[in-house]
Formats: C-alpha cells, structure tokens, sequence
C-alpha cells in the first residue's frame, strides 16, 4: 500500500475471496512467463512527500528562471504577468481534475467556458469559427497545413522564413506522412520577400504560412500577400501573437482562412515550454474540416440552455481513420486560463497593454541601437520584440556576451544564428510589461559594457581568451 | 420543472453577456517611457480599426463568473470517475506544488541549457524512469499527448523504412483498437488494415497472419486491449509482425495494468507511447493538458525527433557525463513534432509521482488498478448485475473491464446510455460508454487503484438499484437525469444548426 491507495490486508483478503483467488499473483496468471520483467524495476525506492518536495526544490534552484535574473528572452514565449486569480481557478478541482467532457450534463461549465473560449478567439482573430484548442503553436500551425490538405488536396506549401523556426520543422516533419512538399520563401528587411512569395505561389500550392508579428519582430504587410496567395486559390494560415491582436488588425479581417497561434501569452506561464495551448480559428467554410473538439450550444429537454462538445463526425473517436485530426487530449485548462486571461484584459485592457508594449519596446530599440557596434537588424514596425546586430564576428562570440550580461543578472534575449546563419550575430530582444524602464537601462548599460569587453578581448593577441 | 433544483433555475449567462461598458478588472502598469503616438511606430493601415469585443466585468465579477462555472462541473475530486481507458486516479496536490515553484514555472524554454541544469536533470531522471518501465532504452519526452505520441510513432516508422530503402502502405490495428490509432495512421500517409478479434478478446492469429506481408510497415496495439484483456500471444504477434519487417508499436494507454510487472519491451515492441495524464497523475484539466513521451528500441533511437537530452563532460561519452545539454546535431531525425520541449509542466508532475512511488510502489499501483477491477466486477456479479450486463469476455481483466447492455436493452428496455444518466443522479461519473465499438452496448469500467473498497462497493450497488429500479419502472432511466445542471442536451440540434460561438 502507498499513500496514494487504500487496500489494506484486511481488504485485500475480502477482496480476493470475492474474486475466488488466493492471491493477486493469480490475477496476472494469463500473462506469459516469456513477457514477465526478470527482475524488480531499476528504480529507486519510493520517498515521502516532504522529501519529494525538497528534491524538487533542489532541482528548482539549479534553474535560473525569470525571477532570478532581468530577461529579454520571448522568440515564442514571454514573461506576460499572470493574474493571481487565474492561479486560483486553474487549481480548482472542478476545472483541474475532471476529464474530457463526455458526459455534458455533468459538465457544464468546462464546456460553457470552451464555448466562452471559443467567442474570444474569433473576436481576436476576426474570425467565424475556432476550436476548443490545440496542443500548441507550431504543431497548431501544422495541423492547420492538414487542414489545407483535406480542403483541396493539391501537393506543396509554401512558408515564409520569417515564420518560428519551430514551427518551419514541425510542418515539415508532420507534412512528410502524408507526402507534401514545402518551400521556403525568404526574408528581405525582415519581413517577408513578397516578390519571392509571389512567384514561389501557383496552382499546386495548398496553403501559405505567413506569421504576425514575424519571428523577428516585425509587423508583416499581410495584405498583398494574402492576395497573392488567394489569386492561386492557395489557403493562407497566419501564425498570430494573440496579444498583439489589440492594434494589429485581425488576420481575419484581412482574408486569412485560417489564423493559429500559440497562446502561452494569455494567461499561461512560462514552465519551460509547456504546457500552454495552441488556438485554431477558420472561415465558417472550413469547420466541418477543423480538429479537435469543438463546443456548442443547446438546449436540455426542458429548455434550459447548455453545451456540448459538436461536430463530433469529424473526430477520431467516432470517424477514425476518416478523421480529420487523430488530437484527442487537447489543452482545455489552458484554454480557460486564456479565456480568463482576455476577460481579466478586456477590451481596453487589452489595446492598453498592446500600446504599452510598443512603447516600452520601441524605448529599448532606441536604446540598444544607440551602444557602439549595435544596429538593427530591420528597421520594420514592430511590437514587442525586435532584433539586432551585435557588431561581433559569430555566434560563438553572441554567445559569450550573454554570458558576461549573466554575471551582471540580466538575459539580453535569444542568438539569432541558432536558427539563421545568416544573422551571425543577430540578437532577438523581447520587452515584456514586466520588463520596466529601469530594467531596460540596466539591460542597455550591461550590454554595452558586455560587447566593449568583447571588442577587447578580440583585439588582444591572445585572440580573445579571458583569463 | 416544478421541481427544479437551485443550480438548474440558475440558467447559464456566458461572460459575454455581463459586465458593463468602462469596467475592468486589469490596471494597466504605468508608461514610463517616453510617450509615443501608436501612428509613429506602426502604420495605420496595420492596425486594428475596431476592437475586439471583450468581455468588459470587474474583478469580483469574473470571480465569481468562473467560480460559478466551475461548480457546473463533476470532478475527479468529488467522486468516483471509472471512466475506461482514461485512469482517472487520484491526482496528488504535492505535483501542483512542485510544478509551480518558480524555478520550474518560470523558466524560459530558451534559457542557456548551461542556466537550466536543474530540470534538464529532471528530464534526463524522467526518461531514465521511463525507459525502465517500458523496457526500451531511448526515450523522448516531446509529444504532447498520446495521440501526438502515436503520431511520431508512425512517422518513426516510416523513416526506419526509408532508411532500409522501403516504401510499405499500410498499418496493422486491431478493431478493438483505440480511435486515434487508425487516426494517426491516415495523417502519416498509410492506409489502416483492420485485425479481428478471436473469441478469448485477443488478436486473432490467423487473420494477422493472412494480412502481415511485406506491405506492412507496423502494427499498433494495446495490452492489455481496450477490453481490458491481457493478450497471451503477444510475443507470437510480435514475431509474426517482425518476420515480415515491420515495426511494433505499443500504445501505452492501459500501461497502468502492467508497471514492472510486465514492459513493452520484453513483449518485443519497437516503440512505446505513454500518457503521462493517465498512468502518471497529471491531472486530466477537463480535455488536457496531457503528454506522450515515446520509448524506442535501439534500430529507432536515430531518428528520434530532436533536441534530444544529452550528458555532456566527464569522460566524454554521453550518457555519463555531469552536464546536461540539448543535442539538434541529429542527422537522421524525423525533426520537431512541437515546438520547444515539450510540456515540461507534466513531466514535473511525472516525475514527482515515480519519485514518491518508487520501483515497488509503481508495481502496487498496478496490482491494485488490477485487484479493484477484478474485485468490482465480482461485486456486480454477486449483486446480479452480471445478468443483464455480463463481461463481455468472461475471464480475470487487468486493470479494466467491458460489459455487453444487450441483456439488460433486452429484458428492461434501457439502453447503455440511460443506465449511464441515471447514475449521474446517484452521483456518479459513468464509466464509459458504446466503447470498444465492438461490444454491443458496451460499458468500460476503469476503477483505478487509487479508489476504497467501500466506494467500489457503493458504486456496484448504485448500478444493481438502477437496475432494480428499472425492472420496476424503465421510464425514470430513459428520461434521466434529474438533479445535473442540466438535463439531456439536443446534442443532434447542436450538430444541425451549430452555434459554436456567442453573437455579440
């Protein structure tokens, strides 16, 4: 017996007597000796839970986290306040434990807030229908491409390199299966080429992934290429940042048929990528297309309004290998912490934080473009991340940069040439609202101080190695 | 509706529809650097022209909007939930402790991996775990969920074939199998061939053998099978599989009948999924979120989807090193499924439990999962229920088991679905229903070890006066339930006309 179970001695002996065996071994007699473990499972014995505790504590404290030092670190996720309230419902064990709706009239308020959920997201995408949520981002971006797929059946895609490196990989890898090809278009003063764009899209392209914001922070002209795609009867996905969807116009609006995104920035912490959710929102034409669970309205036999989970013939429980998707778990807890998230916002809310973030970021654009050696990697709009030029000859040399800003405790933000080469010394710097004005000259003042010491050692004959 | 209950005349108003123009429960921080005019840094013609409309409430109000909610919702916390194939155990608040200490809520997922030694330590140990239990040695924790596990399973298959200069069509499961494996099957390019059951539950050799052929390029299986049955000739169909060059592939849904009793591994399989938010407590959240880490055999580990963890240092060879680090540098990979990590949040949760447990207490657990089943199922038989709902497959069930409603449709004219309303009204969640598809009227039962005799005791009572009281009077199950939030929904309505969003 551990403390998570309950069968005592005396339990078990009634128990077994009521199977009619003598014993739990003869419950696991129709297992062949052939496939039976040799031997007790290599682990260590179990702990108490204080000892639990203190060794994830311990494990914990070997992490810096964004408490421990000033960071600028986003490319895909960033450190948004959480609302404590949010922390209070996501723990409640009526939302936290319970599983998948299936049976509705006991489970009326997961499924009213996928509804609610649901509202929000098209109000944010400019868009007519969304799903109950997918895993992620780029695996959302993904699925959107199966989407595609289904729809019109034609053979390649086309994505812009300016789209999340993980989200390029992930398409590739789960468009491979089913036998697609995928071109990238590339990136000119940061943003999309639209003249690439344009003559890499023809009649065999089945959908066009375009990201906004851009992985490099800058605002896409998602109008001309939009066009460009739609002239060739092509699907346009965009990849959004949810939050920015308060002054950027919706992709919708703009003609988008599908609009993914990863929704980590409403509402759900950073724990080191996971788990947070993927939204999925589409033109009405597409719905009976969409994965995942889906919830909608109805009415009980008395009349009382309520939910259910809908549109359950696309899914793979009911239509199998004639699903649309094979997503079963989904993300739903948090989804409400993304629903909660933009009620908390609201509609000011949410327009004031966007205005903020530009203006904080637009604050430490100037400012890091003003140190010696830095300038900027594209002079594009951009929101809340930006990228720069650190003046240094390669990634090696970004990375010891970053390392002198972390004896000072502060996280400059992501080397650019992990993902493009092509910016060797390219730096994505992200500016939270948690990120103050204070932060950002302290983050100006160390990085400056970090190149200088870098310029220096790189002129010293001993090439650069510090003592 | 004479007898409404407080929580039914308290009719359902979404947050779309409270609140009041110029409320807020956000304060936004101050603009502490200079001002500038949103025209000055972004075109007007990239911006929004009118806002979303957002709900627009306090504080309080959203409060008690969600509180409320939440409150229209059975959960694992307040009843019994024997819900089949989805093990819902108890969920241990330590993990939600553990899981938001800032060093691990509040990590970046792209902070220096020489600045996040502490939970790739904690990735490293929960692959370590993993690979013990499934008796493979490689493990990758990326996939999200179980059916994304399945995915890259597939897609690791197919890249093992590609690699041998192959190109087969089609995937072996079982019609017993769980939906998202013929799922997976067509979103990675292959065509399902279907494997009947014989007449003990299990993989009928024979027809395996007249379909397994040098167009196969896997088989997926679970076993014990969605019946609940442990499959005794899993090594012969593992060989059978093997002979004509084809992969393995074990979907760990019903892994919690068999931990360090029996692995995946030692059956022969190539590779296995497990779902972290079954077997391994990470709460189910009302439809996610879940984890699928995969384990692989030694001819699959290549092409793992990548970053892999990796030990660097020390003596130079991985695995024995003090530091830990990702590895992209893997040529052969079938590439990202996701995008950083995966959902570390789950493998905290995770891996708290297999510490807490240890080698023997995650044996108990199986051998309890498997005691309370068996045990509940002789409860039913000695009250009678057996009679009207008898074991689809009458011998010893692992950790889960599947009746057969047809007596019961038969003799007292309730089907499956009312017999699970009605016990929404004696406070239950029901177990499964109408799955496996080839059960008629079928009911999965999954106690989970982490339930008291007494409530397996009082649940089979339940079920026997349902039964009871439907020999008497069958209307009061079909028109079930009573005392839920609601009452039966128009799901067919739903479907009709969908409203999949509020009109504001």
């Amino acid at each position: 017996m551990t403390r998570y179970t309950a069968v005592t001695d005396a339990d078990r002996q009634a128990m077994l007597e009521a199977i009619g065996v003598a014993s739990v071994d003869e419950l696991f007699a129709g297992i062949p000796q052939e496939v039976r473990a040799a031997a007790p499972l290599d682990l260590p014995d179990g702990l108490g839970e204080a000892e639990v505790y203190a060794h994830l504590r311990e494990l914990a404290a070997r992490n810096t986290s964004v408490e421990d030092e000033i960071s600028f670190l986003g490319a895909g996720m960033y450190d948004h306040y959480v609302p404590a309230l949010i922390d209070m419902l996501m723990s409640r064990s009526e939302f936290l434990t319970p599983y998948t709706p299936y049976q509705p009239e006991i489970s009326q308020g997961g499924l009213q807030v996928m509804f609610e959920y649901q509202t929000a997201i098209c109000e944010l995408t400019g868009l007519e229908v969304s799903n109950a949520s997918v895993y992620e981002g780029p695996s959302a971006l993904a699925a959107a491409a199966y989407l595609a797929k289904l729809t019109n059946g034609r053979s390649r895609f086309v994505i812009s390199r300016a789209v999340h490196p993980h989200a390029r990989e992930t398409l590739v890898t789960l468009c491979a299966g089913y036998g697609m090809s995928v071109s990238e278009v590339p990136v000119i003063d940061g943003v999309t080429d639209l003249a690439a764009w344009t003559s890499a899209i023809d009649e065999d392209v089945s959908a066009v992934f375009v990201s906004q914001p851009n992985f490099l922070g800058a605002v896409e002209d998602l109008g001309p290429l939009i066009e460009a795609a739609r002239s060739h009867g092509a699907l346009v996905v965009c990849s959004a940042d949810p939050l920015t969807l308060g002054i950027l116009e919706a992709p919708g609006v703009l003609g988008v048929d599908v609009c993914v995104g990863e929704g980590q920035t409403l509402g759900n912490r950073l724990d080191f990528g996971g788990p947070s959710f993927g939204f999925f929102a589409a033109r009405e034409e597409h719905v009976r297309r969409m994965p995942g669970r889906i919830a909608g309205e109805t009415a009980d036999v008395d009349g009382r309004r309520g939910f259910v989970l809908t549109l359950q013939t696309r899914e793979q429980h009911i239509r199998r290998e004639k699903a649309t998707s094979n997503i079963c778990t989904s993300q739903a807890l948090n989804a409400l912490a993304g629903v909660v998230y933009l009620s908390w916002l609201g509609r000011e809310g949410l327009v004031e934080l966007g205005e903020l973030l530009a203006a904080r970021t637009a604050y430490a654009r100037e400012k890091l473009a003003a140190l010696d050696g830095v300038s900027l990697l594209h002079d594009q709009p951009v929101v809340r991340e930006f990228a720069i030029s650190l003046g240094v000859p390669d990634l090696a040399a970004v990375r010891r940069v970053i390392a002198r800003c972390a004896v000072d405790h502060v996280n400059p933000g992501h080397p650019l040439a992990i993902d493009y080469p092509e910016y060797r010394d390219g730096l994505l710097v992200a500016v939270t609202e948690q990120r103050s004005r204070a932060d950002i000259d302290q983050l100006a003042e160390v990085l400056g101080r970090a190149l200088a010491t870098e310029r220096a050692a790189a002129e010293t004959p001993s090439g650069g190695a510090e003592a | 509706m004479d007898h409404e209950t407080a929580m039914q005349r308290d009719r359902a108003v979404t947050i779309f529809e409270k609140g009041q123009a110029g409320r807020r429960a956000f304060s936004a921080p101050a603009i502490d650097v200079p001002e500038r005019s949103l025209d000055e840094l972004i075109p007007a013609r990239l911006r929004r022209k009118s806002p979303a409309r957002l709900p627009q409430v306090s504080e309080p109000e959203l409060v008690r909007h969600y509180v409320k909610l939440s409150r229209r919702n059975f959960d694992l916390d307040t009843g019994f939930y024997p819900l089949g194939s989805c093990t819902m155990k108890h969920n241990p608040r330590l993990h939600e402790r553990v899981a938001g200490l800032p060093g691990h809520a509040r990590l970046h997922p792209l902070q220096d991996p020489a600045r996040a030694q502490g939970a790739l330590a904690l990735m490293w140990g929960l692959e370590r775990a993993l690979s013990e239990l499934a008796g493979l040695p490689h493990v990758s924790l990326q996939p999200s969920a179980g059916s994304h596990g399945e995915l890259a399973g597939v897609l690791l298959t197919r890249a093992y074939h590609a690699e041998h200069g192959e190109q087969r069509r089609t995937v072996l499961t079982p019609d017993t199998a769980h939906g998202t494996n013929p799922a997976t099957v067509t979103m990675a390019g292959y065509e399902v061939v279907k494997v009947g059951t014989n007449a003990e539950g299990g993989v009928d050799l024979d027809d395996l053998r007249a379909k397994a052929d040098r167009d196969t390029a896997c088989l997926m299986l679970t076993n014990p099978n969605t019946l609940g049955l442990f499959d005794p000739n899993i090594a012969e169909i593992v060989r059978i599989v093997h002979d004509v060059g084809a992969t393995a592939y074990y979907d760990g849904a019903n892994l919690n009948a068999i931990m360090g009793i029996s692995r995946p591994g030692d059956m022969g399989f190539d590779i296995v999924h497990f779902n972290l938010h079954k077997s391994f407590t990470q709460p189910h959240g009302g439809g996610g979120p879940g984890s699928g880490p995969i384990a692989v055999s030694e001819r699959i580990a290549p092409f793992l989807p990548r970053p892999v963890i990796v030990r660097r240092g020390g003596d130079g060879t991985n695995g024995s090193g003090r530091e830990f680090d990702l590895d992209y540098d893997r040529p052969k990979s079938i590439g990202r499924l996701r995008g950083f990590q995966g959902n570390y949040g789950c493998f905290v949760r995770a891996y708290a439990y297999i510490c807490s447990l240890g080698a023997a207490g995650l044996r108990d657990a199986s051998e309890t999962a498997v005691l309370n089943a068996n045990y509940l199922l002789a409860r039913l038989r000695q009250l009678g229920v057996t009679e009207l709902l008898p074991p689809a497959y009458d011998r010893i069930c692992m950790h889960e088991f599947a009746l057969t409603g047809g007596p019961m449709k038969h003799e007292l004219g309730i089907r499956t679905l009312d017999l699970a309303k009605r016990l929404l009204d004696h406070g239950y969640h029901p177990p499964t229903v109408y799955f496996p598809l080839l059960v008629d009227e079928a009911l999965l039962v999954e106690p989970t070890e982490t339930e008291t005799k007494e409530t397996l005791d009082a649940f089979a009572q339940a079920v026997a006066d349902v039964l009871r009281e439907a020999r008497e009077d069958p209307e009061i199950a079909r028109n079930a339930p009573y005392t839920t939030p609601v009452r039966r929904l128009d799901e067919a309505g739903a479907a009709k006309h969908p409203v999949l969003r509020q009109a504001l």
